[in-house]
């Protein structure tokens, strides 16, 4: 067959569930309801660190309209212990309690007011505990530790690597290094270095995590959960209980956002333990402070020395990173492990020594938050980039642009060469802001660059079915949380099979229904699961076309697949009469499979990435000089996709990515003070409104076709966020000439910095 | 203890329909919404009037159901998303907000609708500005913001 122009990818249609949703009609988790079902709440500690002496639910108990109460202790029947990394972390505090809000007891009862009233007559004996709530303080010689003991490792194969330091709160560490950075630093005519700060911040998905459990009469269980991995939510239950994953079933209905809270287990474990001791389904659902005390992106502080020759030339990169992972580890080693590794940015360097920590904390874990660790190091180094630029006289896109890797260059030994083109993202992003030309005196222009690897090895299938009317069903498990998945899945099954869009149906993930992915995370969807759709389509295709070859009595390569029907010079067969001479009646499928699993390989993270996120963003700042006030007055992003399959939901995707990037650069930050959060909640944490979005903000795409996706699809959607930090901090340095290295840029800290800036000449 | 108090009836336009409610005194609109009429399309987030996620409106102003008592909608009339389209036929709005791409987790979604079009009623004609400051109650973490405001600016030169 010859190659025809694409139909349906690359088309900005609307989202395939929009309808759904400007109707009220779609269906969240907390939306469905079960005969029976009762209604959770969670007693969480008041203290950040504290041993829990005794926790006295007996009056609980005895409340009416209570069905279970359930404190660490009565865990006796179950595995309490659950966690990706490390399994440290029990569904209900044993013995300590490491965070304020760790949960420490749970009420199941016949509605909220019950369940509330039944916590407060809940009685908990705790010892208050010295307690670490900064990286210095837990890293400081002799500090109280947050974990005692080796905990056992978590259930992914790739994380089996992270080991914890024993006695101290370091509970991972990562070291990579190539050439002598060191021996390179001494030599170089140019060397930048600072420390640069990254605060905790929050998802703030507008529904906070929530799950429904309910175990069968056969001991059976499902869950209806807000998660972005029904499978990882699986396997830790299967663990749990003892139970094998064909006995667990996970159905993920609409997410109201996720950003990397709803990865790996969060409220699921609770929620089925509960509903095991209630013997009758129970609803958990958290409130937005409760989301505040479930997870976080991880703090950090990042130390960077960077060294170029005279010329501009990059030699050596040197990194000492400390992540803040919080009580638990959740995904955080994995966050400090996979972001450190890209710490060089989309830079070609020979030289380079990378460290990096994940330290327990007493404050709220630090888990998987859109750029996984990435934007941490970002803004060290495209910060650092800047200060490198002033210091050779170099323009900063210039000297960028000297030291990308280019197209096909090796990243790391046998990792995957990089796929894209960075100088073309950068190219259109100065040329959209106006680089080469003089900015208005009271504005200030800013660029970064960013590189990202996703998840490998990871693996993804699918199932295409074709039924007898010519309509089609994708089986795949990429859960749609905003981001556009199932219209982008959607699209790409009815490009192969050349059907109408609203021919396909993408079923929602299911675990007993639709088949394995490893994640929605990562960027990988498109590129992964989307792939799989593709290889099933594709499948279906082979299958119909033999079929129609077989009773046309012509070769397949004289047929074609049109708007629903095989085509042959002189002839036309719709599927659905393609089907019936198949089965000899209305009736029957045809089933294709696409399995996606590339495997372990010999890069440095055990696996290839399947392709780099690569992402340019340029920002135009004013600053009020009497408050501080920072305003992004216009911004562009420019992200090397491969294809847009979607431009309409890509775009959604990359300006919501900068909107959010903006938030923890100028906005957010979560608070402790004597070991309490002091603003979790959304009256006193303060995310990006309507106008706080640049008043122009543009979001472009490079492609190229180069990606091993769908029709060259790369993965998109974190690329937006990483660079904004930079850009703006980027921005502002050139503007007023004061350089931050502390995020969130308020208006204090900038007002304080320039207040202290000598005068400028 | 608060819920034995005894029940208020209480009278109810819902979407274009009489309802007679027996409600607890301390009911918020929005668990009478959700629970007791099973109209989900209101949304609980914050729970304290910032996120704008459960709008609606009560005699065609936009209020946060999740801090609004039940009882206080006695004899008014309550517009939820529910009851935005005519039949199959959708609002300007929810027309504008599918074809411009302003929905993305669809959590924001009823409550940017509803606000929209509370301030549609009040102001026909609104400028970019006028919208950014009727979304200062009205949070959305998906979208950058600008294909919301640009539907609601689109379902404004619509409707004139």
């Amino acid at each position: 067959m010859s190659a025809r122009p694409l139909r349906v990818v690359g088309q900005p249609v609307p989202r395939v569930d929009a309808l759904e949703k400007v109707t009220g009609r779609a269906r969240y988790v907390t939306d469905l309801t079960l005969p029976g079902m009762a209604h959770a709440r969670v007693l969480r500690s008041p203290y950040a660190h504290a041993r829990v002496n005794r926790v006295d639910v007996s009056r609980a108990r005895a409340l009416p309209g209570v069905f279970a109460v359930l404190a660490g202790a009565d865990l006796t029947w179950c595995d309490p212990y659950y966690g990706p990394a490390y399994r440290d972390r029990p569904v209900l505090a044993i013995d300590v309690a490491r965070y304020e809000g760790d949960p420490v007891a749970a009420v199941a009862a016949v509605d909220e007011a019950t369940a509330e009233r039944a916590l407060e007559l809940i009685d908990v004996d705790y010892e208050p505990l010295a307690a670490v709530m900064t990286l210095e303080e837990a890293l400081a010689p002799g500090a109280p530790l947050v974990h005692v003991g080796q905990p056992p490792a978590g259930h992914f194969a790739d994380l089996s690597t992270l080991r914890p330091r024993p006695g101290t709160n370091i509970c991972h560490q990562f070291h990579f290094a190539r050439g002598d950075a060191s021996a390179a630093l001494a030599g170089a005519d140019v060397v930048v270095q600072d420390a640069y700060r990254f605060p905790s911040v929050q998802h703030v998905a507008l529904e906070p995590h929530a799950v429904l459990a309910a175990w069968d009469e056969a001991g059976a269980l499902t869950l209806w959960a807000s998660t972005q991995n029904p499978y990882s939510v699986r396997m830790e239950l299967a663990k749990m209980f003892d139970v094998p994953l064909a006995r667990i079933r996970v159905v993920v209905p609409h997410l109201g956002g996720g950003f990397g809270s709803k990865t790996y287990a969060k409220l699921e474990p609770l929620a089925a333990t509960l509903a095991r001791a209630a013997g009758r389904p129970v609803r958990v659902a958290a409130s937005i402070p409760e989301a505040f005390q479930t997870v976080r992106r991880c703090a950090s502080r990042v130390e960077m020395r960077v060294g170029f020759r005279r010329d501009g030339t990059l030699v050596a990169v040197e990194c000492d990173a400390d992540y803040d992972v919080g009580a638990y580890a959740d995904i955080g080693p994995r966050v400090v492990q996979k972001g450190t590794y890209t710490a060089t940015g989309p830079y070609r360097v020979s030289h380079v020594r990378l460290e990096a920590r994940a330290v327990y904390t007493n404050t709220t874990p630090g888990g998987a938050f859109r750029g996984f660790g990435v934007p941490q190091l970002a803004w060290a180094l495209e910060s650092l980039f800047d200060v490198a630029a002033d210091r050779l006289k170099r323009d900063p896109v210039d000297l960028r642009r000297q030291n990308f890797l280019a197209h096909g260059e090796e990243f790391a030994p046998g990792d995957t060469p990089i796929d894209g083109k960075l100088e073309e993202s950068l190219g259109r992003a100065a040329e959209a802001i106006g680089w080469t030309q003089t900015a208005a005196a009271d504005r200030g222009r800013g660029v970064a660059a960013m590189l990202k690897a996703s998840v490998a090895p990871s693996v993804s299938e699918a199932i295409v079915r074709l039924h007898a009317d010519g309509s089609v069903t994708v089986l795949a498990s990429a859960v749609e949380m905003g981001q556009g998945t199932r219209t982008v899945l959607a699209q790409i099954a009815a490009e192969v099979l050349s059907v109408a869009l609203d021919r396909v149906t993408v079923v929602q993930p299911d675990t007993a229904v639709t088949p394995y992915d490893q994640t929605t995370s990562s960027s990988r969807s498109t590129a992964m699961t989307g792939r799989a759709v593709q290889v099933a389509a594709e499948d279906v295709r082979e299958q119909l076309l033999a079929v129609a070859a077989q009773s046309l009595g012509l070769p397949t390569r004289d047929l074609a697949l049109v708007d629903g029907a095989v085509v042959a010079p002189s002839r036309r067969l719709t599927y659905a009469e393609a089907l019936t001479l198949r089965f000899g009646m209305s009736g029957g499928e045809l089933i294709g499979r696409g399995v996606i699993a590339p495997g372990r390989t010999t890069a440095p993270l055990g696996g290839s990435t399947p392709f780099w996120e690569m992402a340019v963003g340029a920002a135009e700042v004013s600053v009020d000089e009497e408050t501080g006030a920072v305003r992004v007055e216009r911004y562009v992003s420019v992200a090397d996709v491969g294809r847009a399959i979607n431009p309409l939901t890509l775009e959604g995707q990359d300006e919501g990515g900068v909107v959010q990037g903006l938030g923890h650069t100028l906005l957010e930050e979560m608070l402790y003070a004597d070991g309490h959060l002091l603003n979790g909640t959304l009256l006193v944490y303060r995310v990006p409104r309507a106008d706080d979005a640049p008043p122009e903000l543009e979001c472009r795409f490079v492609e190229n076709a180069d990606g091993s996706g769908p029709f060259g699809a790369k993965g998109a959607g974190e690329g937006s966020l990483i660079p904004v930090s930079p850009a703006v901090a980027n921005a502002l340095a050139r503007l007023t000439g004061v350089r931050l290295r502390e995020l969130p840029l308020t208006p204090e800290r900038v007002w304080r910095a320039l207040r202290a800036r000598s005068p400028r000449t | 203890m608060t819920d034995r108090a005894p029940l208020v009836t209480i009278h109810v336009v819902v979407n274009g329909s009489s309802r007679e409610l027996e409600v607890a005194p301390h009911a918020l609109l929005l668990d009478v919404l959700r629970d007791s009429l099973d109209l989900k399309g209101a949304k609980r987030s914050c729970d304290t009037q910032v996120c704008g996620a459960c709008t609606v409106l009560v005699d065609g102003l936009a209020v946060s159901a999740c801090t609004y008592l039940a009882v206080e909608a006695d004899g008014r009339s309550v517009l939820t998303v529910e009851g935005l389209a005519d039949g199959e036929s959708l609002d300007p709005l929810q027309r504008a907000f599918l074809d411009a791409g302003a929905v993305q987790c669809g959590f924001c979604t009823s409550g940017m609708l509803l606000t929209a079009r509370a301030m549609l009623a009040e102001n026909a004609k609104p400028t970019r500005a006028d919208v950014l400051h009727y979304l200062r109650g009205s949070l959305c973490r998906c979208t950058g913001y600008r294909k919301i405001v640009d539907a609601i600016l689109g379902a404004a030169e619509t409707a004139r």
